[in-house]
Order: structure tokens, then sequence, then C-alpha cells
């Protein structure tokens, strides 16, 4: 194939893929940053009912995150799919028969990749904890704060920069495993490329292409997570 | 011999067929399991297949690009990095369907270099993949846990006269190997959720095997089985880790006890 036609191929517009291609990875993107808080924040609050919940929140806790890091994603993101395709069917079918409920694929990805996030997220929250030392809380109590201040105003800022490496590798496993939902119809990158390469028949130009797109996403994010990491140290001796 | 594994394999089988049909009696119907029951824990065999083959090959090569990462040449040391950071800043997804389409487009190439044969196979494909997606994560383990030790060994091992080689072999790689323990056990879960994969290039495994009794009779109990044999599988895997562990740290002082409660 010569360089003309491979551009062709690549351009914007009628009979190229240039476009298509852009919005199914700004479509990755964006699955990826709804999805992160929604995990990061489940993520603390599983960390929390594991440290401080009682009985019940610790061992639902327990139980979550065992689950959701023992499954495949991909099972995962049928279950939700799939499960609550057949769920809100079966609700609609007794109060509202006739109607067709379908889950709209963006929705399922961020519930599914979310709780799988939040659930290696909580490893990450708790590995941080460890690393606060007791005297903090002891000067927090002799200050006069009160629980939730204690964690607002005293941990969390310093739980947030230990915890920063962590988060960043999160954020690297979920912008790899959106491409995931790529089977249930989402035209993310994963789709699009797919899509692209099916109509041409040129595989492997474009899932070169889609490699090289993830990567460069990857590498973007991990410097601005680079980036972070040395902001966050400011203030801080060296090697302390 | 041959007939021996075959007839061990085959009374395993049916053994476990007919313990997770009595297992999934509470989930649905049984009819469900008598039908499908037996491609389910063949689905299961091709799984673990995936994970031991891949895992060990990945292992050698994992190791042997732990010493070109950290080589002191440049020139040995810049594919090796340029390999390891591609793979794991790329969905495994695409890995696979970049080696299995990819050489679709190939295939005059590929029957005149006679390797056809192996490039037209979802199954090599896989194997092929997935053992260099894990070798790529296996040399970073290696290579942290080697740096990991300390430099007094190679010192220590110099002074004894023990030649490089030697070092590495009797001195260096016992050590590394203990710490290298925790993250190849986590890295091997990751392959066996990984190995689901597969299945979307009509491998059948597990996850290949539930979504073709899916797409069959739209039951949905046939995905909640498979998580459960997932969780079964990953929560044996992880046990087998833990005594390994505990056994191969014996001689340091509570290695792995658990922290205190609090901590």
């Amino acid at each position: 194939m010569s360089a003309s036609e491979l551009l062709s191929l690549l351009s914007f517009g009628e009979g190229g893929w240039g476009d298509e291609l852009l919005k199914g990875a700004l479509l990755t993107i964006a699955l990826a940053v709804v999805t992160f808080p929604f995990g990061i924040g489940l993520g603390l609050l599983l960390a929390l009912a594991q440290r401080s919940g009682g009985r019940i929140a610790r061992s639902l806790s327990v139980t979550f995150t065992w689950v959701f890091r023992g499954l495949p994603e991909l099972l995962t993101l049928f279950l939700v799919f799939y499960g609550a395709q057949i769920g809100l069917r079966q609700l609609f079918a007794t109060i509202a028969p006739g109607v067709i409920i379908e889950i709209p694929a963006f929705l399922a990805g961020v519930v599914a990749l979310g709780v799988v996030n939040a659930s290696y997220a909580s490893e990450v929250w708790l590995g941080a904890f460890t690393a606060i030392p007791r005297g903090q809380y002891a000067a927090a109590a002799a200050l006069g704060l009160s629980r939730s201040q204690t964690l607002r105003l005293v941990i969390f800022p310093q739980l947030l920069r230990v915890a920063l490496p962590g988060i960043g590798n999160l954020w690297m496993v979920l912008l790899k495993d959106t491409s995931l939902v790529s089977v249930i119809s989402l035209t993310e990158l994963m789709r699009a490329t797919q899509v692209a390469a099916g109509a041409t028949k040129q595989y492997f130009v474009f899932y070169v292409l889609a490699f090289g797109v993830y990567l460069a996403i990857s590498a973007i994010s991990g410097e601005a997570f680079g980036h972070l990491e040395r902001r966050s140290a400011r203030g801080r001796e060296r090697g302390a | 011999m041959s007939e021996i594994i075959a007839s061990v394999t085959g009374q395993l089988h049916a053994a476990l067929v007919a313990l997770f049909g009595f297992l999934f009696i509470p989930f649905g119907d049984p009819e469900l399991w008598e039908r499908y029951g037996n491609r389910i824990v063949s689905g299961l065999g091709i799984t673990i297949q995936i994970v031991i083959i891949t895992c060990t090959i990945g292992t050698v090569l994992g190791l042997i690009a732990s010493f070109a990462l950290a080589s002191g040449n440049r020139w040995l040391r810049a594919p090796f990095r340029l390999f390891s950071y591609s793979v794991r800043g790329t969905p495994l997804l695409v890995q696979l369907f970049l080696v299995y389409y990819g050489g679709l487009q190939f295939r005059g190439t590929l029957e005149a270099l006679g390797v056809w044969w192996f490039f037209r196979e979802a199954w090599y494909c896989v194997l092929l993949t997935y053992t260099l997606n894990t070798a790529a994560y296996q040399a970073e383990i290696f290579r942290g846990a080697i740096a990991a030790v300390p430099q007094g060994q190679w010192e220590a091992s110099r002074a004894l006269g023990i030649g490089r080689w030697q070092a590495v072999r009797l001195v260096i790689l016992p050590q590394a190997m203990v710490m290298a323990l925790r993250p190849l056990g986590n890295e091997v879960i990751l392959m066996i959720k990984a190995s689901a994969l597969a299945a979307l290039v009509t491998v059948l495994d597990l996850m290949g095997e539930a979504r073709y009794a899916y797409s069959r009779t739209y039951d949905f109990t046939i995905y909640i089985y498979a998580a459960v044999l997932y969780l079964i599988l990953v929560e044996i895997t992880r046990r087998i880790w833990l005594v390994l562990e505990r056994r191969l740290t014996r001689h340091i002082p509570d290695a792995t006890a658990s922290p205190p409660p609090g901590a």
C-alpha cells in the first residue's frame, strides 16, 4: 500500500476513517474520565468501611472487593449489562408491560469498570492509611477535632499524597480496560478500529494505529501523574 | 502412558461435572447444567491450560528480559524497554486482535514463510500474545526484585571469588525470587482474569463456553455459574500462593505475619 492510499484511509470526512477513530478515542477518554472519580470514591468508601465500619459494613466491603477483584472484567461487564437489562425488563413487565428497556452501553461500562476499579482502589487506600502515623490521629484529637474533621483536614491531604502513585496505576489499568466495552457495542476507540478494519480489510494498519493511540494516551497520562507526584511532594524533604 | 493420562483426565472431568452440578443446584435449573456442564468444565480446563502455558514460558522470557532491562549496555537495553513499555501501555485486547486479525492481512507472506498454520489458529495467537504480554510484566517484576537485592550481596560474591554467572544463580536469584513471589502471584491471578478475552477470538475457554451456552439459551444463570468457577479458581490460586510464600520464607522471621488489626 502506498503512502497516499494510507493517508486517504486515515483522512477525515468521506472515505476516510480519521474522524470515526478520533471520535472513538474521545469516547474512550470520556468513559475513563467519567468512571475514574466514581471508582476512586467508591474505593475510598470501601476502605473506610473496612477500617472503621461495623461488622456488617466490613464484611460487605470485604466480599465486594473479593468478588470484583476475582472476576474477569469481561464477565463483570456481561453480568452488569445483561443482568441489569433482564432485571429491569422483569420489573417493567409487571408495572408497565410492553415497555422495552435498553441499558445504554456507556452506563453499563461506567458501572462495570467502576466497581472493578473501586475494588482495586480500596486496596490502594487501605495501603495508604497504614502509612499515616498514629500520632496524627492523637494530635488531631488533642486539638479537639471531631472524627470527620480529623479525616477531612488532617488525614485525607496526607493520604492523597501517599496514594497518588497507586491512583496513577489505577488510571492506567482503567484506561486499558475501557477497550472491553467495545464488546457491548459502544463505539469507543477499540470498536471504531474494529469497524474500520472490517470495512477496509486493512486489519494490521488499523490495529497498529489503535495500539499507537492507546500508547500515546498512556504516555501522556504517565507524564501527567509524574508531574502531580512531584508537585505533591513539594515542601517535603527529599526521601521523606 | 497417554492412555492413562486420558483416562485420569476423563474421570477428573466427570467428577468435576458432577461436583459442580451439585454445587449449582441452588443457583438454578439442573437441566441447564446437564446440557452445558460438560462444555463448561472443558472450558475451565482450557482456561487453566492458557494460564499455565503462558505464565511458564512468560517466566522464562521475563527473566531473560529482566537481565536485558538491567543491563549496562544501552543498545541491549533499549529494544527491551520499548517492548516492555508498549506492551504495558496498551490493552491486551488490542494486542490480541493485532496478532490474530493483523496476521490475516499478511496471509500470503506468512504462508510463504511457512508459519501460516500458526497464525491461522486463534489458539496459537492467544498463547503467543499472552506469553509476550505476561513476559513484559514479569520482566518488570524480576527487574525490581533483582534491584532490591542489596548491593553488598554482589560485592560479597566477588570477594568470595565466585564468577558473575554463579553469583547470579546461587546468590542473587534465590533472594530475588523470594521478593518477586507476591507480585508474581498477582500476575498469575491477572492472567486468569485476562484469559477470558480469548473467548473474543473464538477460543472456547470457560468464558467462551459460557457465551456459547448463553447464546443458545438466553439463560443468565450460565454467567453466574462461570463467575462462581472463576472465583473458585482465583481463590485456589491465591491459597496455593500463600502456602508457597510461607514455605519459601520460613527462614525469615515474621515475613508473612499479618499486620496487627487496626494498623
